[in-house]
């Protein structure tokens, strides 16, 4: 599939600090793309370049293979992860706002139905919940029938609830063939959205595949878990804090392997790998939330 | 709806709905006329002010006079001409002149003091050749005087903080931002704040002048055109002020503190509430830089001195001229964030 953007040795540097060290990505079209790393990886930083808000130190950024141009800010969709929204006026008003930006905006009927923001239509933007202001923040975003999206951390602060009810929307937003660039830290919406992911940190891309392909390339068969209780490590397993970890392709030799040498499986957990996982083999570190 | 409407009608609806803010705007000049004008309302100044035009030739008749305290003598010669201190008499400035070049005394009709001195001059005078001339002038009331001073002190605020300080809020707390991430341009997004806020102080003006003066029934020699159009020039320079300081800043605390710097002065050295004449000439210097001075002067030449289009062109012009340069420094100065 062609890509709808292109990142080559894309760099961004604050005085001493490098936040994006030359990342490479391509950006099929109509998929939902998901950048995942830590607080402080990159990520933030990486999506406001590509969104034409932060100029790169380096590199180059190709929209549907020509560079960035005046036409590019009528063709995306942006959420930032925080925004401040003009205050004193409802929702209904910025909608309106907004869409006189674009030389073709979405209908309000067809913003509201999609957003579902029928409820809110007349409350002050200073009056809106967490989820509230996502769903309305999203319906700026997707005002201009954008070909692409942009969501910095969109879930990021949400109860369970509206965090599935946001999942609900980004869905919907995909079936118009629109293409998605997320941004999370939740590998559980990476799961659950995403087509694709790239997982970065310190401000490098260190893996960038569908999620099936890089859990199969990392993963071979379940993880046991165990708690450590001290003692020799079973052979192939690594501690991680509290927790011995091992991968499997025989359950149950390694079961009774493990009973043999007389180790407590009490608090045992086994899964299938899940991109909780390889993050954590690939950072080393848990997700710092 | 165009971009540009639609975001004056934005800010706008956030301006009125903004009640505190809205309320305060009007009230408070409304306030200072009313307190202004009852606190000078009583007859305080109980002296004589008598103007000396050149010196006497040999004895002075009036020598006697000098030695009344209650009678206050100012000599004129060198800066002003005598037409200037005929002015002031019109104006209540003054309660008698003596010409002593053409040996003559001119006094205002009008005058509450008038009478008294210029009995106690004429008997002084009988059969000396001397010259007794009337002139008739309304006297201009302090609070005449300080209504233009109290409405481009209010224009002033309104357009800085208006402008300046909103604008550096909607930096830091990312609006902005979010404004750059459409197709929106830094000018169209200026311009329609500065359209805004120029209605707003403009409607503002003509209602705290409009309301005020229909209790305190102000002195207008001028035409209303001239007046407005005064405004509405004095308005848009500092509305350009406003933006050089909403150019960059990122910190509300520094554009307020930076913004209170440089209005206070404002304020005090452009003659709002008190003339500048007498001051040191460094001040009366430094008041030049001020573009309120100039609204002030204008507003205070139209109104009580009925000076028209043509006598109003130096201030029309500076102000001009500073909002030409004020807007081309905003323009070069300014960044999204």
């Amino acid at each position: 599939m062609k890509p709808i953007l292109q990142i080559k040795n894309l760099s961004k540097s604050y005085g001493n600090l490098t936040a994006v060290k030359g990342v490479d990505l391509d950006i099929p079209e109509g998929i939902c793309f998901g950048l995942l790393g830590p607080n402080g990886a990159g990520k933030t930083t990486s999506i406001e370049m590509m969104e034409g808000i932060l100029s790169p130190d380096g590199g180059e950024i190709r929209f549907r293979g020509k560079p960035i141009d005046r036409n590019f800010k009528k063709k995306v969709g942006i959420q930032f992860q925080s925004t401040a929204l003009p205050e004193f006026i409802t929702v209904r008003e910025t909608l309106e706002l907004f869409s006189a930006f674009y030389p073709d905006p979405r209908p309000m009927e067809e913003l509201i139905e999609l957003c579902s923001l029928q409820d809110i239509l007349d409350q002050d933007n200073r009056k809106l919940s967490g989820g509230q202001r996502q769903r309305m923040l999203l319906a700026l975003a997707i005002i201009p029938r954008p070909e692409l999206v942009f969501l910095d951390e969109p879930t990021t602060g949400l109860d369970p609830q509206s965090r599935r009810n946001f999942w609900d929307l980004i869905q919907k937003i995909k079936k118009e063939n629109t293409t998605v660039l997320l941004t999370t830290h939740y590998m559980e919406e990476a799961q659950m959205l995403c087509d694709r992911i790239a997982i970065m940190d310190h401000g490098k891309i260190l893996e960038c595949d569908t999620p099936d392909s890089l859990l199969d390339k990392h993963f071979q068969g379940v993880l046991i878990r165990l708690p450590a209780k001290g003692g020799a490590l079973p052979p192939g397993a690594e501690l991680q804090g509290d927790w011995i970890h091992m991968q499997t392709t025989d359950l149950d030799s390694s079961l009774k392997k493990l009973l043999a040498e007389g180790h407590d499986l009490t608090g045992m957990g086994i899964h299938k790998p899940n991109l909780d996982d390889l993050f954590i083999k690939l950072t080393g570190s848990t997700l710092r939330e | 709806m165009n971009q540009f409407t639609a975001m004056v009608k934005a800010r706008t609806m956030e301006f009125v709905r903004d009640r505190a803010t809205f309320f305060w705007n009007l009230l408070f000049p409304i306030l200072l006329v009313f307190g202004f004008s009852f606190a000078f309302s009583g007859n305080q100044d109980t002296l004589f002010k008598v103007g000396e035009w050149g010196t006497p030739s040999g004895a002075d008749p009036f020598r006697d006079f000098h030695t009344i305290e209650e009678i206050d003598f100012i000599s004129y010669g060198k800066d002003q001409s005598l037409d200037e201190l005929l002015k002031k008499l019109r104006m209540h400035q003054l309660d008698l002149v003596v010409d002593y070049r053409d040996k003559q005394i001119s006094y205002n009709e009008e005058s509450v003091n008038a009478p008294i001195l210029q009995r106690l001059y004429s008997a002084e005078l009988k059969g000396s050749g001397w010259k007794e001339e009337s002139v008739q002038g309304a006297p201009i009331r302090y609070v005449d005087w300080l209504v233009p001073g109290v409405i481009g002190m209010n224009m002033l605020f309104s357009c800085l903080f208006g402008v300046g300080f909103v604008i550096v809020r909607y930096r830091k707390n990312g609006v902005l931002k979010r404004l750059k991430a459409t197709p929106v341009t830094a000018m169209g997004f200026v311009s329609a704040q500065m359209v805004s806020r120029f209605i707003i102080v403009l409607l503002t003006s003509v209602f705290v002048f409009l309301g005020t003066n229909l209790f305190l029934h102000f002195m207008m020699l001028g035409s209303y055109f001239n007046l407005i159009l005064l405004t509405m020039l004095a308005i848009l320079c500092m509305l350009s002020l406003g933006l050089i300081f909403a150019a960059r800043f990122k910190s509300e605390e520094l554009a307020s503190g930076i913004l209170n710097l440089i209005s206070f002065p404002m304020m005090i050295f452009s003659g709002v509430f008190f003339s500048l004449e007498g001051t040191p000439p460094i001040i009366q210097s430094l008041s030049k830089i001020f573009p309120l001075t100039h609204f002030i002067e204008g507003a205070r030449a139209v109104m009580l001195e009925g000076a028209g289009l043509v006598q109003i062109l130096p201030q029309i012009g500076i102000l001009g001229a500073m909002t030409v340069g004020f807007l081309l420094a905003a323009a070069f100065l300014f960044q999204w964030d």
